[in-house]
C-alpha cells in the first residue's frame, strides 16, 4: 500500500525563519536594558578609578572637606553626603507623616466615591515638574520661613527639604494605600467583631499586616529623595558643608554634579572626574537603599 | 491495512511538574463519530484532548511522552508541524472565547493566518464556516458587530465556526455547555451530531444525559488512566467496570 | 466576664483617641492637597503678568521685557518627539519579548532585574552616561540627539513596565484561542495580543513622555550651554529644554526673571496637563470598548 503523504510535515521553512528573526528583534529590545547598566557601571568606573588614581579612597571618605575647584584642593566626599542625608531626613519628616496618615485615611476612612477622587490628585504632586518645585522653594518657602526663622539664608537645607518632603508624599501615600487595601477584609471584620473601634482596627490591624508594603514605600520616597537634582540646586545650596543646621546652605551629591555639570571643566582634568566619583558614589548608595528595601520587603511579607 | 481509527493514542504519559497526569493511555477514536470523554474531576480528560492538538505545550513545566497517530502520522515526531496539525484539529472551550474582535474577523482570523488573503475566498470561507456553524442566519446582516455582543450561545458557536473555517478534520470540545443554558445547549448537542457526519468530534463532558444524547462511543476515565471505552448504549446499560457504574450511579462526580 | 457597659471601662477615652487619629489623618490629606494648590497657585500668580504671546515667541534675552521661551520650547519638542521614536518601539518590544518569548532563565531573570533597578536610577546620572557615552564617546556632541537617546533609556525602564501591564492584562484565553486554531507565537502576538495592549502601551508611553519633558537634570549634563537663541532645525543641533531655561531664569539676580521663570513654568505645565489629558483619554475611550 502506498505511504500516505505527511501532511502534517512542515513545508514552511520559511515562517520558522521569520519567528526566529523576530524574537531575536524583540530579545534585542530586551537586552538593551543590560546595555544600559553595563554603560552606567562601565562609565562611572573607568573615570572613577583614574580620579582614584590621584586621590585616595581613604582622603575620599574621611576627609570632611570638599572643594576641588578651590586651592588647596580637598576631596571628601562626607559634606556632600551628609548634604544629601540631611535633605533627605527633612523630606522624609515630611512625607512619612502626611503620606501614611493620608493612606490611612484613603483607605480605612474615606467612602469609595472620595477615595478614588482625592487619590489621582495626590498623584499629581508626583507629576508636578521638579524645577517648579524648586521655584517654589526658593521663592516662597524660603521667604515664608523667614518670617519664624531670621537667620534662614537665602540658600538652606530646610526649604529644600520640605518641598521635596511634598513632592514625594504620593510616593508614600500611594503605595502604602494600595498595601493596605490588599489587606483582606476579613481581618477587620475579625477586629471589628471583638469591639475593636476603626481607630484600633486601622493602627493595630491593618498598618501592621500591609507593613511590608508601606516599609516598600518608604524606600522608594528615600531613593527618589537621595537621586533627585533641581530643588537641591535651586534652593539647597551650593556650598559643602559638614552641619546639623538645616538654616545653613549645603550641597548634595546630586546638586554638585549639576553645578560642574554646567560649569567649565575641562574634559579629563581632576576636577571634570569628580563628576564620576561622586556619581559612582551616588549610584552605589542608591542601590545599597534599593538592596536593603528588598531585604526588608522579604523579610516582613506576610503572605494571605 | 485499513484503521477504522482517526486518532490512535498509543501509550501517551503527560506530566506537570511531578504531577503525573495521564498513565500509559492506549485508545482509538473512530472517525465519523461523536466520542464522549467522561470522569471525575481532575481525572485527565481536557489533559487528554490538549495532548491531541498538543496544547498541553503551552504550560510551563509539562512533559509528554508517548505518541499519538492521526491517519498514522506520528503528531509527536519531530518533522511534525504543529502549527499545521493544529490547523486540522480544531478546539472549542469551555468558556467561549472569541477574539474582541468583529464577527467576520473573527472567522476570518483562522484562514487569514494559514495564507488566505484574497477577499472574495475570505470572505465565502467564513460565510462557509458560518453556515456550518448554524450561526449564518442570525449574524448574516451585521458581521462587522463586535463578537463580544453576542449571547454566550451565540458566541459558542462562533468559535466552533472559527474552527470550522480553517478546514480541520477534528474537533475537540471541552464542556462546550458547561458555560450555557439549556436552550443554547440544545443547539449545540443537535450541531454537534451534524458535525460528526464530516468530522470526528470529542467531546469532554460531566454530563451523562448530554453523553447519551449525543455521543456515539464513551470513553470513561478515572485517575488518569482509562478504565472504559465502548458504544454508549453498552457503557450506560451494562458497564463493565465497577468504577464506571458507580460513576453512572453517582457515588462519585 | 465582659464588661456590661457599652466600650467597657475606658470607652470615653478610646473614643476620643479614635477622634484625634480621624482628624489628623484628615489633616495631612488636606495639608497635601493645600500644599499642591499653593503651589500651583504661586506659580499662577508670578507668571500670568509675563504669559503672552510675545513670551511665547521670543527667545532669551539680557532685557527681561524681550525675553522669551521659543528656543526652549522648540528644543524640548525636538527632544521629545525623538525619544517618543526612539523609546516606543525599544520599550513595547522588550514587554513582548519578556511577556510572551523569554525562557525561564538566569538571562530572564537577569534582565528584569536591571529593568526594576534602572527604574530607581538617578535621573541625573542617566545624564553622567549621556555626556561620557554619547557626547564624547560616540562623538554626537552635545546635540539634540545624544539628549534624546539618553531621555530614551531614563523612560524606558517605565514604558517596558507600564506594557507589561497591558500585555499581562489580555486574557489568557484568547492567545490559547489563536494557538488552538495554529497559529504562530508572532501571529498570535500580533493578531491578538497586540491589539487588545495597545491602547495600554501608548498610555504608558505617553505619560512616560511627559515625564520627561519636565526632566531637567540628565538634560542638564548634556546641553549645558544655557542661553540658547535660536530654533533647532535638526537633531545634530544644540539645543536648550523648558526646564533648563526656567533653571536659569531663576538663577539670575534681577527679580523679573523671577516671573519670567513662573511664566516658563506655566508653559510647561500646560504642555504636561495636555499630554497627560491626551494619555487619559485614550485609556477611557479604550476602557469603555474592550469588555
Amino acid at each position: 500500500m502506498e505511504k500516505p503523504a505527511r501532511k502534517l510535515a512542515s513545508n514552511k521553512k520559511q515562517q520558522q525563519v521569520r519567528e526566529w528573526i523576530i524574537e531575536r528583534l524583540l530579545f534585542s529590545s530586551a537586552i538593551v536594558s543590560v546595555f544600559t547598566t553595563l554603560a552606567i557601571l562601565g562609565i562611572l568606573l573607568f573615570e572613577a578609578v583614574d580620579f582614584f588614581k590621584q586621590v585616595s579612597i581613604l582622603e575620599f571618605f574621611t576627609e570632611t572637606r570638599w572643594t576641588p575647584l578651590f586651592e588647596p584642593q580637598y576631596f571628601g566626599v562626607l559634606p556632600l553626603v551628609w548634604g544629601t542625608v540631611m535633605v533627605t531626613i527633612i523630606s522624609l519628616a515630611v512625607a512619612v507623616p502626611f503620606g501614611l496618615g493620608s493612606a490611612i485615611f484613603l483607605s480605612e476612612y474615606a467612602p469609595e466615591r472620595l477615595r478614588k477622587t482625592v487619590k489621582p490628585v495626590l498623584e499629581i504632586l508626583a507629576g508636578v515638574p521638579t524645577v517648579v518645585y524648586g521655584y517654589f522653594a526658593l521663592t516662597f518657602v524660603t521667604p515664608w520661613l523667614q518670617n519664624f526663622f531670621p537667620q534662614l539664608i537665602v540658600f538652606n537645607a530646610l526649604s529644600a527639604g520640605l518641598v521635596m518632603g511634598v513632592m514625594i508624599i504620593p510616593m508614600v501615600s500611594s503605595l502604602s494605600e494600595d498595601a493596605m487595601l490588599a489587606v483582606p477584609q476579613s481581618f477587620r471584620e475579625g477586629a471589628y467583631a471583638l469591639g475593636a473601634r476603626k481607630h484600633e482596627v486601622a493602627l493595630r490591624i491593618v498598618v501592621p499586616s500591609a507593613f511590608s508594603g508601606i516599609v516598600a514605600s518608604f524606600i522608594l520616597a528615600i531613593s527618589r529623595a537621595v537621586g533627585e537634582t533641581m530643588i537641591v540646586s535651586m534652593a539647597a545650596g551650593s556650598t559643602p558643608n559638614l552641619t546639623l543646621n538645616p538654616l545653613e546652605s549645603i550641597q548634595t551629591m546630586t546638586g554638585y554634579i549639576a553645578q560642574i555639570s554646567l560649569g567649565e571643566a575641562a574634559a579629563g582634568s581632576l576636577e571634570y572626574r569628580t563628576i564620576f566619583s561622586v556619581g559612582l558614589t551616588l549610584f552605589l548608595m542608591v542601590l545599597m537603599i534599593n538592596l536593603i528595601g528588598q531585604w526588608l520587603a522579604k523579610r516582613y511579607w506576610k503572605r494571605y | 491495512m485499513v484503521s477504522d481509527v482517526k486518532i490512535d493514542v498509543r501509550g501517551l504519559n503527560v506530566w506537570f511538574g511531578s504531577n503525573h497526569v495521564l498513565k500509559n493511555i492506549k485508545i482509538g477514536f473512530k472517525p465519523n463519530a461523536v466520542t464522549a470523554v467522561m470522569g471525575p474531576s481532575g481525572c485527565g480528560k481536557t489533559t487528554l484532548i490538549r495532548a491531541i492538538n498538543r496544547l498541553n505545550e503551552l504550560i510551563v513545566g509539562s512533559r509528554t511522552t508517548g505518541e499519538i497517530f492521526i491517519d498514522e502520522e506520528n503528531i509527536y515526531s519531530k518533522e511534525t508541524s504543529v502549527f499545521e496539525l493544529r490547523r486540522r484539529v480544531g478546539m472549542v472551550f469551555q468558556k467561549p472565547n472569541p477574539f474582541p474582535k468583529s464577527i467576520y474577523d473573527n472567522v476570518a482570523f483562522g484562514p487569514r493566518i494559514h495564507g488566505v488573503s484574497d477577499d472574495e475566498e475570505l470572505q465565502s470561507t467564513v460565510e462557509r464556516g458560518l453556515r456550518e456553524a448554524a450561526l449564518w442566519g442570525e449574524v448574516h446582516d451585521r458581521l462587522q458587530d463586535s463578537a463580544l455582543d453576542l449571547s454566550g450561545g451565540q458566541q459558542q458557536r462562533l468559535v466552533i465556526a472559527r474552527a470550522l473555517a480553517v478546514n480541520p478534520e477534528i474537533l475537540l470540545m471541552d464542556e462546550p455547555c458547561s458555560a450555557l443554558d439549556p436552550m443554547a445547549t440544545a443547539k449545540i448537542e443537535a450541531l454537534m451530531r451534524k458535525l460528526a457526519e464530516k468530522y470526528t468530534v470529542i467531546i469532554v463532558t460531566h454530563n451523562m444525559q448530554q453523553a447519551a444524547r449525543v455521543s456515539d462511543y464513551t470513553m470513561f476515565m478515572y485517575l488518569g488512566e482509562v478504565v472504559e471505552y465502548g458504544i454508549t448504549k453498552s457503557v450506560f446499560e451494562n458497564p463493565q467496570s465497577e468504577l464506571t457504574e458507580k460513576y453512572i450511579t453517582g457515588e462519585f462526580g | 466576664m465582659v464588661s456590661q457597659r457599652l466600650g467597657g471601662k475606658n470607652g470615653v477615652f478610646r473614643q476620643v483617641k479614635g477622634s484625634i487619629v480621624y482628624v489628623l489623618c484628615l489633616a495631612a490629606v488636606l495639608v497635601s492637597l493645600f500644599s499642591l494648590a499653593v503651589i500651583l497657585f504661586d506659580a499662577i500668580q508670578d507668571g500670568i503678568p509675563w504669559l503672552n504671546l510675545q513670551f511665547i515667541t521670543s527667545f532669551p534675552s539680557r532685557f527681561p521685557a524681550q525675553a522669551g521661551i521659543l528656543a526652549a520650547l522648540w528644543g524640548s519638542i525636538w527632544v521629545v518627539g525623538l525619544t517618543a521614536l526612539f523609546s516606543f518601539p525599544l520599550g513595547v518590544g522588550a514587554a513582548i519579548y519578556l511577556e510572551e518569548y523569554a525562557p525561564q532563565n538566569w538571562l530572564t531573570s537577569f534582565i528584569r532585574l536591571n529593568i526594576a533597578n534602572l527604574a530607581g536610577v538617578p535621573s541625573i546620572v542617566y545624564g553622567i552616561l549621556g555626556l561620557g557615552l554619547f557626547v564624547q564617546a560616540l562623538a554626537l556632541g552635545r546635540s539634540i540627539l545624544a539628549g534624546a537617546l539618553v531621555m530614551t533609556l531614563l523612560i524606558l525602564p517605565v514604558i517596558i513596565i507600564a506594557s507589561q501591564e497591558a500585555v499581562r492584562s489580555v486574557p489568557k484565553a484568547y492567545r490559547e484561542g489563536a494557538y488552538a486554531l495554529g497559529a504562530t507565537k508572532w501571529q498570535v502576538t500580533q493578531g491578538v495580543v497586540l491589539p487588545q495592549a495597545f491602547p495600554g502601551m501608548l498610555t504608558g508611553t505617553i505619560l512616560a513622555l511627559s515625564r520627561a519633558i519636565g526632566e531637567a537634570a540628565p538634560m542638564i549634563a548634556i546641553a549645558a550651554l544655557v542661553f540658547v537663541r535660536f530654533v533647532p532645525t535638526g537633531p545634530l543641533d544644540r539645543f536648550t529644554v523648558m526646564p533648563i531655561q526656567i533653571y536659569n531664569w531663576v538663577n539670575l539676580p534681577q527679580a523679573e526673571f523671577r516671573g519670567l521663570a513662573a511664566a516658563g513654568i506655566l508653559v510647561l505645565l500646560v504642555v504636561l496637563i495636555g499630554m497627560n489629558s491626551i494619555a487619559i483619554l485614550i485609556r477611557n475611550r479604550y476602557q469603555k470598548r474592550a469588555r
